[in-house]
């Protein structure tokens, strides 16, 4: 086998060319593990900080409220309205039941005010998840030592109750609904204004412009806005919708006079700043789709006198819109962690009540996480490490639903 | 303005010293030629000697390349077909194309010609004139169970008939086939080839080929395409007759070099 005769000139040497091949066979190999490390000690560590041991003090002993026998938890609703409008303030408690009628509230969310407003547990320490695996001993240990009146527990940052209460500043009863329908009415906005002007935008350049040195220079700056720091977005949303069109983003133009947004730094003028911000990538990614149809396809089109506009509609934008929603899904993932642009436009840090129109005060979830991350206390870490959990868990459902939007569309004959 | 049909013409595609560019570089110089009314006419040639080309400016589709232009005239019918007044849309519904590779529209057997008569407006029995493009292009039988399927479900020679009948459902006059038959087998081949002279009585039939013995068989006339040898390096009509003087007894070498299978 190894005899293989030599053609003058030529020199066998197959056996450095498959080494060569096999050297970026491993090179290759190994970014690819390289990314893949990076990932899982990501989500390590925020796994290892979303998890663990505990320790609370309660501010009043519970069991100082049991009234005839009937510890705290067992209460009526009544009774706890009665203990709440005993043990606050009455302007407090006027303030409440302002917010929502003590009527309506369930007993639930009565009790829930019980245990924030009067029995208020107060973290000592937290542990994350693997130290509570595996010294959990010496954690009893150091509890029963340093705080004797305090109880641990292990909990997990990240519940039920965690995505559906709104923002509050105790860790314990704090959770990210507030952030998580700001992020979902500010997507909303972006979508709205960046798909429709990104693909309409796509079509013109790539079906209708003609090759001149103006639609070049259109292009080249497309190309490069794709590549502009966010921050700088954030700043034209700040000069342009927020204080430029302050009536429209406010609401004032609609006759919508809400004073805590009088200020245009609204759910909306938020959204518009995000789909300016990922317009470029929609359109580049657009075009891209629009010009991986088949030349052949235009041809047939062409060729039995459809014109331009039932060649578009018919053919190229079915074919297309595959690619074009994976260039929306991109932009969406883009949109939904930014946090700079927002921070400059006006994302609220610290608001307890839900978005409810596109003229709402908002915050949005990497603002509630890096507001978080930036207290000292390690328990708001562990409630930024849920956070991240929650988002990456947003993210991937908004990318699954337009995946399906995406398969439902590619489906070809 | 709508282009008209004067059936007392012989001739229903005339060139009159057709240069085609694309850019600056002129690809096709000087075409003379004559299209009969219902008869075949055959371009041939080596590769890249513009045949394409020259069929693409017959209903306008060199406009859908970047940078094409032409010089010279292309009348149907006696009506220039690049004057301002004419829409390229109109030239391409009255002289219809079908392409090397078959191109059927990534939508089923029925909506492929339905789709293409619905955008002309047409408001009648849509099952009918399914029906009867499928049956003119020799397709009916064939497919007459399954036209929901999607046309790319086919085989090749069945969607390039597809594509056939796609072209005639909106009854054009002329039918452009650039090499037809080069992406089939020899069976299909020969169905496209038995179709041409079925439609030669209702059509006009201008097609490229590659294939000699295609163009001896298939056609009434055959144009003959080379390059010159000037520094321009254009293609150009070299010859221009009956297809069986052609094939037998040309007047120029290199015709007689190239249908022999001389040439080089």
């Amino acid at each position: 086998m190894k005899e293989i005769a030599i053609v003058q000139g030529f020199e066998n040497n197959l056996d450095s060319r498959n080494r060569k091949g096999i050297i970026w066979h491993v090179l290759f190999q190994a970014s690819t593990i390289v990314g893949i490390i990076a990932l899982i000690a990501l989500m390590l560590n925020v796994i290892d900080s979303a998890f663990g041991y505990v320790a609370y003090e309660a501010r009043m002993d519970p069991d100082s409220l049991t009234v005839d026998g009937i510890p705290v938890e067992d209460q009526s609703k009544d009774q706890l309205v009665a203990l709440l409008q005993s043990t606050l303030s009455s302007g407090a408690y006027n303030k409440l039941d302002n917010e929502t009628l003590f009527v309506d509230r369930s007993r639930e969310e009565v009790f829930q005010l019980v245990v924030e407003r009067i029995i208020r547990p107060k973290i000592v320490q937290v542990w994350k998840f693997w130290p509570s695996l595996t010294r959990s001993d010496e954690i009893r240990a150091t509890v029963t030592r340093e705080y004797p009146k305090a109880e641990l527990d292990f909990v997990s940052w990240l519940t039920y109750d965690f995505v559906t209460r709104p923002q509050t500043s105790e860790p314990l009863t704090a959770g990210v609904r507030t952030a998580v329908l700001g992020s979902l009415w500010t997507i909303l906005f972006t979508i709205l204004l960046a798909f429709p002007l990104g693909v309409g935008a796509a079509i013109y350049l790539e079906e209708y412009a003609s090759e001149n040195w103006f639609n070049r220079i259109i292009q080249t700056n497309i190309n490069n806005l794709a590549g502009v720091p966010s921050i700088v977005y954030g700043i034209l949303g700040l000069a342009i919708f927020v204080r430029a069109l302050e009536r429209f983003t406010s609401g004032k133009m609609f006759g919508i006079v809400n004073l805590t947004s009088e200020n245009g730094r609204t759910v909306l003028s938020a959204g518009l700043t995000l789909g300016l911000l990922v317009l470029p990538i929609i359109i580049i990614n657009a075009q891209e789709a629009i010009r991986a149809v088949p030349r052949s396809l235009r041809n047939a089109s062409f060729g039995v006198g459809a014109t331009k506009w039932q060649t578009v509609w018919s053919h190229m934008l079915p074919n297309a819109l595959p690619g074009i929603l994976t260039g929306t899904i991109l932009a969406i993932s883009r949109a939904i962690g930014e946090t700079a642009p927002l921070v400059v436009v006006g994302a609220s840090t610290a608001i307890s009540f839900d978005p409810s129109s596109p003229f709402s005060k908002f915050t949005t979830l990497p603002i509630q996480i890096y507001q978080w991350t930036s207290r000292p206390q390690e328990e708001f870490r562990s409630l930024a490490a849920a956070s991240i959990l929650v988002l990456l868990v947003l993210l991937l459902s908004l990318n699954a639903s337009a995946v399906l939007l995406r398969n439902r569309f590619s489906r070809r004959f | 303005m709508a282009l008209n049909n004067n059936f007392d013409q012989k001739y229903i595609i005339e060139t009159r010293n057709l240069d085609i560019y694309y850019g600056s570089f002129k690809a096709v110089a000087g075409v003379n030629m004559r299209v009969e009314r219902n008869a075949i006419t055959a371009i041939i040639g080596p590769s890249g000697c513009g045949k394409s080309t020259l069929l693409r400016a017959f209903n306008r589709m060199n406009e859908l390349y970047a940078d094409t232009s032409i010089e010279g005239e292309v009348t149907f019918s006696g009506q220039d077909i690049y004057a301002r007044d004419v829409d390229p849309v109109e030239v391409r519904y009255r002289i219809g194309m079908v392409f090397q590779k078959p191109n059927p529209f990534p939508k089923s057997i029925y909506e492929n010609i339905a789709w293409t008569a619905r955008i002309h407006g047409y408001k009648g029995n849509m099952d009918e004139l399914v029906e009867n493009s499928l049956r003119q292009a020799a397709l009916w039988d064939e497919v007459k169970d399954k036209l929901k399927q999607s046309g790319l479900s086919l085989s090749g020679g069945q969607q390039q008939r597809l594509c056939i009948a796609r072209a005639l459902s909106i009854k054009p006059e002329v039918i452009l086939m650039d090499e037809p038959a080069s992406a089939l087998d020899p069976i299909a081949t020969l169905k496209i080839e038995e179709l041409m002279q079925d439609l030669k009585q209702n059509y006009t039939i201008v097609i490229v080929t590659h294939n000699m013995q295609q163009a001896a068989r298939a056609s009434d006339y055959t144009a003959m395409m080379m390059l010159t040898n000037g520094e321009s390096r254009s293609g150009t009509v070299i010859e221009f007759d009956e297809t069986n003087i052609i094939f037998t007894r040309p007047k120029d070498k290199r015709t007689e070099d190239y249908v022999t299978g001389r040439f080089g």
